[in-house]
């Protein structure tokens, strides 16, 4: 059943996506946290997207391979009066790039709604499919 | 049986049909997969898949392959899969990803399509026989 298959693979895709949104939510609500659990300021995180082979299929649906940290350096301000500055005044701020974020979002948003008609469409034909012989 | 015509309209739509949401399914694997990293949009040549479907009516004897883990690749010309092809892209990314969404979702509609057009052609072939048995 090829058509149920597809069907399978949009909800892979689903997943995964959501899972982005996800993750942008967490950037963008966390972009001014100045110190998490750790201690320490958050760091805006990244999904990586990997293919999810099906199981006596040659097509592939997606999954989430890992959600990583990004590495580059935190933003530094001036501020000697708050209570997390450092020796010199400096306070470690995310380095979450809203702008990245909002674009992040859309792609994901948009790739969800692709992958949503998809399914849409194989549902269409597996019913009519079923109705195949009557009149 | 002298009745049965030289050319089986159902024979044939059925084998479309069957084509038809094989590709389908890879279609639907390259919307998926249009965001992951280094992932190669794949089709079939339906025209001659079709072809091969119709025209190679005596079972082939080939040993199969067995796959033990979730990650082997299918053996390529095994079982009645049709031949899975790369599409050449038109503006490859820098990830190595060769989905164009624009291009994947113009085939998914014209094959949704076609799939319609087939299944509407077998189900008057259906019909037009079961009007043939009960004589009406």
């Amino acid at each position: 059943m090829s058509l149920l298959k597809s069907i399978h693979i949009g909800a892979t895709a689903l997943v995964a996506q959501a899972k982005r949104l996800n993750v942008v939510s967490s950037n963008l609500a966390n972009a001014e946290s100045v110190s998490g659990p750790d201690g320490k300021a958050y760091r805006a995180k990244h999904v990586y997207f990997q293919t999810a082979p099906l199981a006596g299929e040659a097509a592939a649906g997606v999954e989430v391979a890992s959600v990583v940290e990004d590495q580059s350096p935190l933003r530094k301000v001036h501020r000697p009066g708050h209570p997390n500055a450092d020796a010199s005044g400096f306070v470690e701020l995310p380095n979450v790039n809203p702008v990245e974020e909002m674009v992040d979002m859309i792609s994901a948003a948009r790739s969800y709604q692709m992958n949503i008609e998809a399914m849409t469409t194989s549902r269409q034909l597996l019913l009519k499919t079923l109705d195949l012989g009557r009149s | 049986m002298s009745g049965v015509p030289e050319f089986d309209s159902v024979k044939f739509h059925a084998a479309a049909l069957k084509l038809r949401s094989y590709r389908q399914q890879v279609l639907s694997s390259n919307l998926a997969n249009a965001d992951t990293p280094g992932y190669k949009a794949r089709d079939i040549d339906f025209a001659a898949a079709l072809r091969e479907q119709l025209g190679a009516a005596a079972p082939q004897a080939q040993l199969p392959v067995s796959r033990s883990h979730r990650a082997h690749q299918a053996a390529l010309g095994m079982a009645d899969d049709p031949k899975l092809l790369y599409r050449a892209a038109q503006q490859p990314s820098l990830d190595g990803n060769t989905v164009d969404p624009d291009v994947e979702r113009a085939q998914f509609g014209e094959n949704a399509l076609m799939t319609e057009a087939t299944l509407t052609f077998l189900n008057s072939a259906l019909r037009s026989r079961l009007s043939a048995i009960t004589g009406q």
